[in-house]
């Protein structure tokens, strides 16, 4: 290898070595001579020029970039650990400009036709009336929305966003093999892997001119803002998305984000007066357009889908009001069923009177009774599949079925026919990918993914694609939810004017500058609300739990302390009452009861819930102590619980607690979600502090030593007392440190002046109301005095007069912050005005 | 009697545990139009006032009343005031109905042009959200479709059938119990037996349609009462090309006449419930539902 000498860098071993030559298929990379494809000469070239150690760094730099966008990825991802990391090659799918045009000129007319289609099918049904397209696979479909008849979209439009997938057989052709109508998905990732690919290789990037994706989003956001009705206003658009439980939520937060689009989950949605909603902590904001990623049934629980959680109620409505855009149209889906591309070359020649540029794999709807038969005679060579997504029916091979088997699915065939198609088999091509563990190129069989968007001059096609891998070398099946990989695709040659790149790093400047979310969601804020009440409520249920553990394990202590503590733990919901089985069995139940409502267990899972619906607000190791404390409570067992270990469970959890209070008050930005933790935080300790000392200031044990030794344990304040003081529990200083100390986090007067202070501030915000209820009890609060408790004039009864009084003034204070909490919901969370509520005679 | 005369009310009432802020509802109260019946007066009232109430006719030109409550509130009440006039239906030969085939044949696509009316029925053909189409209801169907019997005598004969192997329970089922459930415990109430019939009619292919509506509840004098009385009553109705569409009630053996009175018909009960709504808050209530069906003198 003379070649080599003169470099000190290792020589390129021949990338092709072993780069079998399958037969039967078509070769992206060779033609059937064995020859490498004109388009790819430059891109091997350029490979095989490269030393080992520089496609090693290429491959590394991929995946890092993918670690990165990935930790966007992961940070959404459950606790089970379901999603995995994008997949993919470092070498993109090369497909020359001239047969590009061919490819792209079939998808935009398939995209117009099936568009047509649609507009038919909620109109005047012609097609069905003339025998074109049976009435069985679009009344039979799920997602026929029959409220959707008749409703029309702006600009006859119903789909803004097509994507169909392409499989080429042996001759060269490409196939179409499945119709993507009702959320299309991968064209964030073509997006990504673009991003990622042209950076691992610039030089080439460059060189063979390869396609911008730019104008295809650039077209979607015309679209939608020309669409949109939005009468003078600026349109907003919005992002529509299942959750962060979706396969694709990553795909959803990366468009949002390129787009431009707030990125909103079905909740942060409402109608009013027909018209769409997003909730922000300021307000009501319209929303003229909605890009949904929600499947079709279940967008609208009012007239769809019943049970979906997920939805708009009233977003039919609106729609077909003409107040807001949903993209794609509701009951686009209909359109994919694979029974649907045999029908389709007649409906061209009718509607469009025009040949299909595209062949759809051969398919053979069972609802007719030859057709039937005729599947029923070459079953081994097809692939059966169920017409409708409804039907749990997984697609079956044929080939695969035994004598009864077959027997068997040819009953099922005949029960429904028109509930099933077979297709003939998608050939697939073979690319090639990398291999950075053998230094080598190996084929794999390909499909591909390509986008369509409506514009103004019909529809435009995206020059690339997400092309997707096959998983195993011999595998002839193409899914990334099966763990295949994914490519860029490359379309060389002409670039089109105005295609600039797109804007992945635009210099930001003063002018960009954002101090808080113009569309904070208040689902974020409630949900961060609740994170503050929860950690608040765990750790007051903790702190009541342990003192009575600890009360039980020395049970010859003081039997009265422990009585007292269990009837306010009773009484607050936090125990199970008397009735329902002996003390251990209760106090058990109240720690780590899996169906006991008040378990502290069950406040842990719930803790856990809405921190993960606010994970982006959270710092890495806030978030890192909180999935500590989950993996602890469900460690726990109940059957062999040791009382020691439980306690010593306690005292972890109370000290991961702190630290969660700590990271609140010390890492996070002090913008209006942050208000809403502290001021959650706030309002639960108030109640949880007014309803103990209400409840333990009529109870009998307000003067017994004990007692005011846990609670004082129960408002965290031992220490100070003890310092303080330098003696054992008694009721006026206690009293003083846990009611009127303005100094202790955990007194009722700190708390409720914090909670005033708080409201002003929103209130300069916000325009609130003042406070008048909760001011008006502070002031009774502060002018409290303690000697009242001294030196009695009418003995005992006086004094326990006065510890009623005492205690009817904080039940007060608790139904008043209740009632704020109530009030804020309703304002900030909700958007209704309470003031204005409507009692019914 | 060529006509009947009826006063209708139809009260329901939610109390809510914790308040309701905001409401969307969609009421099926006002009858339909349809040649048997006139409609001589109508009234839905409403407490509290909604924020917006807007009358229009559904896909399947049902009325429909959508009502709409932005401010909280802790109860709903809803009452429909009808007085109705049904008209007798010409007499009708079941035997004289094609085989049961043929309707079959007409209703599956054949590549030719449809006819308006039967493309309508094929609407009511498949599977609907209360109504799975499964092979056991083919089966359970399949003594009452002898080969080549006339359609609305086979219809005839599952309605029997139903009405005797199923025992009326109102205990027994809930709107989402499923039908296979049904099928095995041999009980349910009327919403159940139409579904039941529906399954079975649409899984031999045939088209068919869920009716909801009210029955007499004063027993003509001598004659047994009929089950149904006081709640809503439901039944289905057949697609036959010669005829057109005709009613059965498998709940009570009967062919819809002068003591059915008709509201609404879709393809199952989710399209013409009552009174459907997505509220926020309220916590766990259930509606009270009050249904009373007065004959009165003709208007």
């Amino acid at each position: 290898m003379p070649y080599c000498l003169a470099t000190a860098e290792p020589a390129m071993p021949d990338l092709l070595a072993d780069y079998p030559l399958t037969l039967g298929a078509y070769h992206e990379l060779f033609d059937a001579d064995g020859q490498v494809r004109p388009h790819w000469r430059l891109l091997l070239e350029r490979l095989q020029r490269s030393s080992p150690a520089q496609l090693a760094q290429r491959q590394a730099l991929l995946a890092r970039q993918i670690q990165e966008n990935g930790v966007t990825y992961n940070v959404y991802a459950d606790p089970d650990g379901a999603d995995r990391p994008w997949e993919l090659d470092l070498l993109p799918n090369l497909i020359p400009a001239e047969e590009w045009q061919q490819i792209a000129a079939g998808v935009a007319q398939r995209a117009g036709l099936l568009n047509a289609v649609l507009a038919d099918l909620y109109g005047p049904q012609q097609l069905l009336a003339d025998g074109l397209l049976p009435a069985e696979l679009v009344f039979g479909h799920n997602n026929y929305l029959w409220p959707c008849q008749g409703v029309q979209p702006p600009g006859g439009t119903y789909l803004h966003l097509y994507a169909v997938d392409l499989a080429r057989a042996p001759d060269g052709r490409w196939w179409v093999t499945a119709d993507r109508t009702q959320a299309p998905s991968g064209a964030g990732y073509a997006l990504e892997n673009r991003q990622i690919v042209s950076r691992a290789f610039p030089e080439l990037y460059r060189d063979l001119r390869v396609q911008y994706l730019a104008g295809f989003f650039r077209t979607l956001q015309d679209t939608l803002a020309r669409q949109a009705p939005a009468g003078s206003e600026t349109p907003l658009v919005v992002l529509l998305t299942p959750g962060r439980f979706n396969e694709s939520y990553f795909e959803h937060l990366y468009l949002a984000r390129q787009l431009g689009y707030p990125l909103v989950e079905g909740s942060d949605l409402t109608v009013r007066d027909a018209k769409v909603y997003l909730k922000t902590l300021a307000g009501l904001r319209r929303v003229h357009a909605v890009l949904r990623r929600l499947d079709d049934d279940f967008c609208d629980p009012l007239e769809l889908r019943t049970d979906s959680a997920l939805g708009v109620p009233g977003l039919l409505e609106a729609v077909r009001q003409g107040n807001v855009l949903v993209a794609n149209a509701l009951g686009s889906g209909v359109l994919e069923s694979p029974g649907l591309p045999g029908f389709l070359p007649a409906i061209a020649e009718k509607l469009l009177g025009e040949e299909l540029l595209l062949p759809s794999v051969a398919s053979w709807w069972c609802g007719e009774p030859p057709v039937l038969d005729k599947a029923l005679e070459q079953l081994d060579e097809l692939l059966v599949r169920a017409s409708f997504p409804s039907q749990s029916f997984a697609p079956v091979f044929g080939r695969d079925l035994d004598e009864a088997q077959r027997a068997e699915l040819a009953e099922r065939l005949k029960a429904r026919p028109y509930a099933y198609v077979a297709q003939a088999l998608a050939q697939l091509s073979q690319a090639p990918v990398w291999q950075p563990e053998e230094g080598q190129l190996a084929p794999r069989a390909i499909g591909m993914r390509v986008f369509a968007v409506a514009s103004a001059e019909g529809y435009r096609v995206m020059p690339g694609g997400l092309t997707r891998v096959a998983a195993e070398a011999d595998a002839e099946v193409v899914s990334m939810q099966r763990g295949g990989a994914s490519k860029d695709t490359w379309v060389l040659g002409e670039r089109h004017a105005g295609g600039e790149p797109w804007q992945w790093l635009r210099p930001l400047g003063v002018a960009d500058l954002v101090r808080s979310d113009p569309y904070l969601p208040s689902r974020v804020v409630e949900n961060l609300y609740w994170f503050g009440r929860y950690s608040e409520r765990c750790e007051d249920g903790a702190r009541l739990l342990r003192i009575m553990l600890a009360r039980y394990v020395d049970d010859d202590d003081d039997p009265q302390a422990l009585q007292t503590a269990l009837s306010l733990a009773e009484s607050l919901g936090l125990l199970p009452d008397a009735d329902s089985g002996e003390l251990q069995q209760r106090l058990l139940e109240a720690l780590l009861g899996e169906d006991w409502q008040g378990s502290l267990r069950g406040n842990l899972q719930r803790l856990q819930w809405v921190a993960g619906s606010v994970r982006g607000k959270l710092s890495q190791a806030n978030w890192q102590a909180l999935l500590e404390l989950q993996r602890e409570a469900q460690g726990l067992s109940s059957e062999q619980a040791d009382f020691g270990e439980l306690l010593d469970f306690l005292d972890r959890l109370l000290l991961s607690l702190a630290a969660l209070s700590g990271f609140a008050l010390d890492d996070m930005t002090r913008d209006d979600g942050w208000r809403f933790l502290m001021i959650g935080r706030c309002i639960e300790r108030l109640q949880f502090l007014c309803d103990s000392l209400a409840n333990f200031l009529t109870s009998s044990a307000a003067q017994d030593q004990s007692a005011l030794e846990w609670l004082l344990e129960l408002g965290n304040s031992s220490i100070t007392y003890r310092t303080r003081y330098l003696a054992s529990a008694q009721l006026i200083p206690v009293l003083d440190l846990l009611l009127l100390d303005e100094q202790n986090p955990h007194a009722v007067l700190f708390q409720v002046r914090t909670l005033l202070r708080s409201l002003a501030r929103l209130g300069e915000r916000f325009e609130l109301p003042s406070e008048r209820r909760l001011k008006h009890l502070e002031g009774q609060l502060a002018r409290f005095s303690l000697a009242s408790l001294e030196n009695p004039l009418f003995g005992a009864a006086s004094v326990q007069e006065v510890l009623d009084g005492l205690s009817g003034l904080l039940e007060s204070i608790s139904q008043a912050s209740a009632d704020i909490s109530d009030r804020l919901g309703l304002r900030f969370f909700v958007h209704v005005d309470a003031s204005q509520r409507t009692q019914s005679s | 009697m060529s006509s009947a005369f009826y006063q209708i009310l139809h009260d329901t009432h939610y109390r809510y545990a914790s308040p309701v802020s905001l409401a969307q509802q969609l009421a099926h109260l006002w009858p339909r139009a349809c040649p048997w019946q006139r409609n001589h007066e109508q009234q839905l009232l409403v407490s509290p006032q909604p924020c917006q109430r807007q009358d229009a006719l559904d896909v399947f030109g049902n009325p429909l009343t959508r009502l709409v409550f932005e401010r909280p509130h802790d109860e709903l009440k809803v009452s429909a005031r009808l007085q109705v006039e049904v008209l007798a239906r010409p007499a009708l030969d079941l035997q004289a109905s094609p085989p049961w085939e043929e309707a079959c044949t007409a209703l599956r696509y054949s590549g030719q042009a449809l006819l308006p009316g039967v493309l309508e029925a094929t609407r009511f053909r498949f599977e609907s959200p209360y109504v799975h189409l499964k092979q056991v209801f083919a089966e359970y169907a399949a003594d009452c479709f002898s080969p080549g019997r006339p359609l609305l005598a086979a219809v005839d004969g599952l309605m029997q059938k139903i009405f005797a192997e199923f025992s009326f329970d109102a205990a027994a089922t809930q709107v989402a119990t499923p039908l296979l459930q049904v099928l095995e415990e041999r009980r349910g109430v009327c919403q159940d037996f139409a579904h039941l019939m529906l399954a079975c009619l649409r899984s031999m292919g045939l088209s068919a349609r869920y009716v909801s509506g009210y029955l007499l509840t004063q027993p003509p004098p001598g004659q047994p009462r009929l089950i149904g009385a006081d709640a809503s009553h439901a039944w289905v109705s057949v697609f036959c090309p010669q005829q057109g569409w005709v009613d059965f009630d498998p709940t009570n053996n009967v062919r819809p006449a002068l003591e059915h009175i008709t509201l609404a018909w879709g393809r199952d009960f989710a399209d013409v419930s009552p009174l459907r709504g997505v509220i926020l808050g309220g916590g766990s209530h259930d509606p009270e539902v009050q249904v009373t069906v007065l004959p009165i003198p003709a208007i």
